[in-house]
C-alpha cells in the first residue's frame, strides 16, 4: 500500500483500522503535520498538540471554518454547547456549569458520589456473577456511567432507551471523514441534539417548582454570579453536553481497561495484589488506550505555523490525542503498557481551557469499576480478540466485550 | 571533597521550604551520608503562602500549614538554633549555642525575613505586626479575631495586598498606604497596578498611594492608636501590618568570604555559591529566596526571587548537583512563576514582568476582570500575567522560553478590543514602599555588596 500521508485520515477512520490504529499514528508522527486531501490538517506529536491545546488562536467553534459544515446547525439545531465555543462565552458557561459540579461552589459533589458508585458497581457485579459469559459493555461498562450521570443530572433512568438513540446519532455526526452521506448524517445529528435538548430543557423547567439536589435543578434555579445564570437554551445545550460526555467516554475507558488488562495478565495480577496502584494504572490507560482518540473540532483563527507547516486560518485542524500520548519523544517505551508509569502527563483528557470537565468523575468511576472487576471476576478470559468495535474513530471502544469467567460458587 | 559524592557530610542551613525539598532530593538521589538541617525556627518546616491567605481568614490555623513530606529524609534536625557564622576553610558552620557542625558540602537556604518598621520604638507598639512566620500569622489572626476598628497595611506589594484583602473579607475597615503610584505596580507595572487600585477601592479599601507613613502613634500603655502620613493626614488604627518586603538572611555568612549581601547569596546556574572575588566554590551551594542566580532568558542577569516554585525547583537542582559529578550537573533554568489570590482575583505570573518595556492585554479585558497581560522587552516576550485565567498561561510560558517576538501574534478568540502595546510603566523599585519580590540585579557578584551590612 502506498503510504500517502494525505490519506491518513481516510485510513484512520476506515473501520478496518479500529482495532489497532496505532501504526497509523506512528506514521502520522513521522510527518509532523499532515495535510489531508480534504483540506484538513492532522497533528499527532505530543509537544505540538500540547502547544496547540494552549494556543488562544485555536478555536473550538466550528463556525469559524472557512467551509462551513454542510448541515447548518443554525436553522435546524440548537447552538453549540461550551465544548464548541471559545472564551469568553466558553468560560462563562463552563463556570456556570461548574457551580453545581465542583469547586469552589460545590467541592464535595464528586466525593459524595463515591458511596453511590460503589453500590451501583456491586449491584451490576452481583448480576454478572450469576453467568459464565458476560458482555462487559452492555452489562457493566455502559450501565455504570449512564446510571451515575443520570443521577447526577436528575434524569430518570427509565428514559434511557430514548436518549441512547439520540446519543448514538449525535456521536456519529462527529466522524471527521465524511462517509457516504455526510450531510444526512450531520442533519440527523443536529435533529437528535435538538430533540435531546428539548427533552432535558423540559425536565429542568419542571424542577423549578420543586428543585432537587440534582444538576438540572441547579441549572434551572441557580441565579448565578453577577453575569446571571443560564437561559433556557443554555440549559439545553449544557445538559446535552453532559449527558453525552457522561455516556460515551467512560464506557470505553472501563472496557478498554479490562481488555488491556486481560491482554497483560502480569499487570492484572499486579493490580490484584497492589490495589493502591489503580489510580496510576487508570492514568496509563488514558494514555495507552484513550477513549477520546482525537479532537476533530479545532480551527485556527489566524494562519499559524506548526513545525514549518502553515495551517491556514479557517482550515479544519485535527489533534490526534491518542497519537500524542504514544509519542516516543515524550514517553519512554510508549507502546508498552506500564501500570506503574511515572511522569505520565497523557493527553487523555485534552488540555488547556477545554480540558475535561468530568475528569474527577471519570477517574473515580473507572478506578472503582476496574478494582471491583479484577477482584470479583474469577479467572476472566477474552472470548474474542480483537473484539468488535463501535463505529466511531473519535470515541473509540469495543461495541461488545465478551468475557468468560468461573462463576461464583462453581 | 573526598571520593563518592553520595557519601560524606552535608549540612543544610535553613529548615524551611528549600531546605526540606533539598534534603528529600538528596535522599532520592541516593545520598547515603550524614545529613544535618539547621533552622532557627523551633517548629518543623511549614508553608508560608497560606499565612497571608487562609490563615488570616481563619480557615486554617497558623499551626496547620506544615509542609507535606515527600519521603523520609533520615536527617539530624537542629531546630531552634541559629547559624551565626561560616568558616569555609575549616568547613564548619558555627552556631549560636556555641557548637559547630562540620560539613563536606553546605547548602545555604536561609531565605528572608520581614523587613521591620524602621523606627524600633514604634515597631514595638502593641498592634504593630509583620508577617513572615507562622507565629506572626497566629498573632495577627488572633488580633483580627478580636475585631479591631481599623487595620493599617503599610506597603501594597503582594503580601500587603493579600492582607488587605483578607481584612476586607472579614468585614474590617482597612487603610492601605503605598509610596508608589498603585498597589502591585512594582511587580506588575502600570496597567495591572491601576486595575489593582480600582479593585481595592471598589472593595472598600481606603487606599492611599503616593504617601508614606511618617509615624505610628501609641498611647501611654504602648498600644497603637493611629498613624500619620506624609501628606499631613492622620488616621485612627489599632492594628498596623508592616509589609515592606523582605530582607535576605545573609548576615551569618557576611564575614565568610562568600559573595553575600542584601540581594542574596550569589551563585551560578548550578547553584554553586561564588566567593567575593567572583570565583565559584564547589562545596557551598545556595537555593530558595536567599539565592541570586543568573538566568539566560533575562540576559544572564542575576535574579533574586521570592517565589515558592523557585525555592522548590532550585532546591532540587542544588541537591542534585551536590551529589553528582560535574558532567552530570544540571542548570537551574526554570521560568519564574508565582501566584497570588486577593479581592476575588486569582493572579498568576510567569517570566519576569519587570523585565519589560511594553505590555499588551493579549486576551480578555480589564473590564471583565479576566485577562492575560503579556510583557515584552525590546521586541520579545519576557513575561505574562493572568487574572482569573490561569489556564491560558502555559502558552505564554512557551513564548517566553523560546524568546518569541513581542507583541504575540494576534488572533486569540477572546482578544480584547484594542490589543495595542503600551509602556509597561514599571517604576524604579526605590519609589515603592515595599521591596520587589522579583529583582534583576545586574551581572556581577559585586564585592561592594558584601560591605553593606543591613540592619546593623
Ligand atoms: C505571607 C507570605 C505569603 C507568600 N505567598 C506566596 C505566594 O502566594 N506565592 C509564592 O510564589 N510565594 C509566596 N511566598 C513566598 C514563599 O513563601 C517563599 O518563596 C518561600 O518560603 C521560600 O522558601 P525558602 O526555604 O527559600 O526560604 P524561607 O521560607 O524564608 O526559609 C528560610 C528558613 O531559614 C531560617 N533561617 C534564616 N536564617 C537562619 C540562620 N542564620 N540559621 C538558621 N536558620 C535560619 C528561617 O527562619 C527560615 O525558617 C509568600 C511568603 C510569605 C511570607
Ligand atoms: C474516561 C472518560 C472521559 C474522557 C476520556 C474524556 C475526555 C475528554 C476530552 C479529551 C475533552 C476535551 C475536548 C476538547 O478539548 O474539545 C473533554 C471535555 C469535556 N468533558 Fe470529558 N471525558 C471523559 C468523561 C467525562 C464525563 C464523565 C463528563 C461529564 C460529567 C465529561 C464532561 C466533559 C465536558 C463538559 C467537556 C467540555 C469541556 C470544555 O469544553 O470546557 N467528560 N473530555
Amino acid at each position: 500500500m502506498a503510504a500517502d500521508p494525505e490519506t491518513l485520515i481516510e485510513r484512520i477512520t476506515d473501520y478496518a483500522s479500529r482495532p489497532d490504529p496505532y501504526p497509523l499514528y506512528a506514521e502520522l508522527r513521522e510527518h509532523g503535520v499532515a495535510r489531508q486531501q480534504n483540506g484538513s490538517y492532522l497533528v499527532g506529536t505530543y509537544h505540538e498538540i500540547t502547544a496547540l491545546l494552549h494556543d488562544p488562536r485555536i478555536s473550538s467553534d466550528r463556525r469559524n471554518r472557512t467551509e462551513p459544515d454542510e448541515a447548518g446547525d443554525e436553522e435546524q439545531g440548537i447552538p453549540p454547547s461550551f465544548i464548541g465555543l471559545d472564551d469568553p462565552e466558553h468560560h462563562r458557561l463552563r463556570s456556570l456549569a461548574m457551580r453545581s459540579f465542583g469547586p469552589p461552589h460545590n467541592p464535595g459533589r464528586i466525593d459524595a458520589l463515591h458511596g453511590e458508585i460503589t453500590r451501583i458497581v456491586q449491584d451490576l457485579l452481583a448480576q454478572l456473577r450469576t453467568r459464565d459469559r458476560i458482555d462487559l459493555v452492555d452489562e457493566f461498562a455502559y450501565p455504570l456511567p449512564v446510571t451515575v450521570i443520570c443521577r447526577l443530572l436528575g434524569v430518570p433512568t427509565e428514559d434511557e432507551p430514548t436518549f441512547r438513540g439520540w446519543s448514538d446519532t449525535i456521536v456519529s455526526g462527529l466522524d471527521p471523514a465524511r462517509g457516504a452521506d455526510p450531510t444526512e448524517r450531520q442533519r440527523a445529528a443536529a435533529d437528535a441534539r435538538r430533540a435531546m435538548g428539548i427533552y432535558l430543557g423540559e425536565l429542568a423547567a419542571s424542577r423549578r417548582g420543586n428543585p432537587g439536589a440534582d444538576m438540572l435543578s441547579a441549572f434551572a434555579t441557580d441565579p448565578g454570579p453577577d453575569h446571571g445564570g443560564f437561559n433556557q437554551i443554555e440549559i439545553m445545550t449544557t445538559a446535552v453536553l453532559l449527558l453525552i460526555a457522561g455516556h460515551e467516554t467512560t464506557v470505553n475507558l472501563i472496557t478498554n481497561g479490562m481488555l488491556t488488562l486481560l491482554r497483560h495478565p502480569e499487570a492484572l495480577e499486579r493490580l490484584r495484589d497492589e490495589p493502591a496502584l489503580m489510580p496510576r494504572a487508570v492514568e496509563e490507560l488514558l494514555r495507552y488506550e484513550p477513549p477520546v482518540q482525537m479532537l476533530p473540532q479545532r480551527t485556527p483563527l489566524a494562519d499559524i505555523e506548526i513545525n514549518g507547516v502553515t495551517v491556514p486560518r479557517g482550515a479544519p485542524l485535527i489533534l490526534v490525542l491518542a497519537s500524542g500520548s504514544r509519542d516516543p519523544r515524550r514517553f519512554p517505551e510508549p507502546d508498552r503498557f506500564d501500570p506503574g508509569r511515572e511522569d505520565n502527563q497523557h493527553l487523555g483528557f485534552g488540555g488547556g481551557v477545554h480540558s475535561c470537565f468530568g475528569a474527577p468523575l471519570a477517574r473515580l468511576e473507572t478506578q472503582a469499576a476496574l478494582t471491583a472487576l479484577i477482584q470479583h471476576l474469577d479467572a476472566p478470559r477474552l472470548v474474542e480478540d480483537p473484539p468488535p468495535y463501535r463505529r466511531s474513530p473519535v470515541l473509540r471502544g469495543p461495541r461488545h466485550l465478551l468475557i468468560d469467567h468461573d462463576r461464583a460458587g462453581g | 571533597m573526598n571520593g563518592d559524592p553520595r557519601d560524606g557530610r552535608i549540612v543544610i542551613v535553613g529548615a524551611s521550604l528549600a531546605g526540606l525539598r533539598a534534603a528529600e532530593t538528596l535522599r532520592d538521589e541516593g545520598f547515603a551520608g550524614s545529613l544535618t538541617l539547621i533552622g532557627d525556627e523551633a517548629q518543623p518546616p511549614y508553608d508560608r503562602p497560606p499565612l497571608s491567605k487562609q490563615v488570616l481568614l481563619g480557615r486554617v490555623s497558623a499551626g496547620d500549614t506544615g509542609l507535606p513530606r515527600r519521603r523520609p529524609v533520615d536527617a539530624h534536625w537542629r531546630l531552634g538554633v541559629r547559624a551565626t557564622g561560616l568558616d569555609p576553610l575549616g568547613k564548619r558552620v558555627l552556631l549560636a549555642d556555641g557548637t559547630e557542625e562540620p560539613y563536606d558540602r553546605l547548602l545555604i537556604a536561609t531565605g528572608t525575613r520581614a523587613r521591620p518598621w524602621p523606627n524600633p520604638e514604634e515597631a514595638a507598639l502593641e498592634g504593630v505586626f509583620t508577617l513572615r512566620t507562622s507565629g506572626d500569622a497566629a498573632g495577627l489572626a488572633a488580633r483580627l479575631d478580636a475585631g479591631p476598628r481599623r487595620v493599617l497595611v503599610i506597603g501594597a506589594g503582594f503580601t500587603g495586598s493579600e492582607i488587605a484583602s483578607g481584612c476586607i473579607e472579614r468585614g474590617l475597615a482597612v487603610t492601605v498606604a503605598e509610596r508608589g503610584p498603585a498597589p502591585l505596580v512594582g511587580a506588575l507595572g502600570g496597567t495591572l497596578g491601576a486595575l489593582a487600585a480600582k479593585l481595592q477601592r471598589a472593595h472598600g479599601v481606603d487606599l492611599r498611594c503616593g504617601v508614606t507613613v511618617t509615624a505610628l502613634e501609641g498611647d501611654r500603655a504602648g498600644r497603637l492608636i493611629g498613624a500619620r502620613f506624609s501628606d499631613g493626614t492622620r488616621i485612627d488604627a489599632d492594628v498596623a501590618v508592616v509589609a515592606l518586603g523582605a530582607v535576605r538572611n545573609t548576615e551569618w555568612v557576611a564575614e565568610s568570604g562568600i559573595a553575600a549581601g542584601p540581594r542574596g547569596v550569589t551563585c551560578d546556574a548550578g547553584c554553586r555559591a561564588f566567593d567575593m572575588y567572583g570565583i565559584v566554590t564547589d562545596d557551598v551551594f545556595a537555593a530558595g529566596d536567599v539565592a541570586r542566580f543568573p538566568h539566560p532568558l533575562f540576559e544572564y542577569q542575576l535574579l533574586s526571587l521570592e517565589h515558592w516554585g523557585n525555592a522548590v525547583a532550585q532546591a532540587e537542582v542544588a541537591a542534585h548537583n551536590m551529589v553528582n559529578p560535574g558532567p552530570r550537573r544540571r542548570p537551574h533554568l526554570t521560568v519564574p512563576a508565582f501566584w497570588s489570590s486577593q479581592f476575588g482575583l486569582n493572579i498568576k505570573s510567569v517570566g519576569v514582568p519587570t523585565f519589560s518595556d511594553q505590555v499588551v492585554i493579549a486576551q480578555g479585558s480589564l473590564k471583565e476582570l479576566r485577562l492575560v497581560a503579556v510583557y515584552g522587552y525590546r521586541g520579545r516576550v519576557t513575561a505574562a500575567v493572568s487574572v482569573n485565567q490561569a489556564k491560558s498561561l502555559e502558552y505564554y510560558q512557551r513564548l517566553i522560553e523560546t524568546a518569541a517576538p513581542f507583541p504575540p501574534a494576534p488572533g486569540a478568540a477572546d482578544q480584547g478590543e484594542s490589543p495595542a502595546p503600551v509602556p509597561s510603566d514599571v517604576p524604579d523599585p526605590k519609589v515603592l514602599s515595599h521591596g520587589p519580590t522579583v529583582a534583576l540585579t545586574g551581572h556581577l557578584p559585586d564585592r561592594r555588596l558584601t560591605l553593606v551590612q543591613p540592619g546593623r
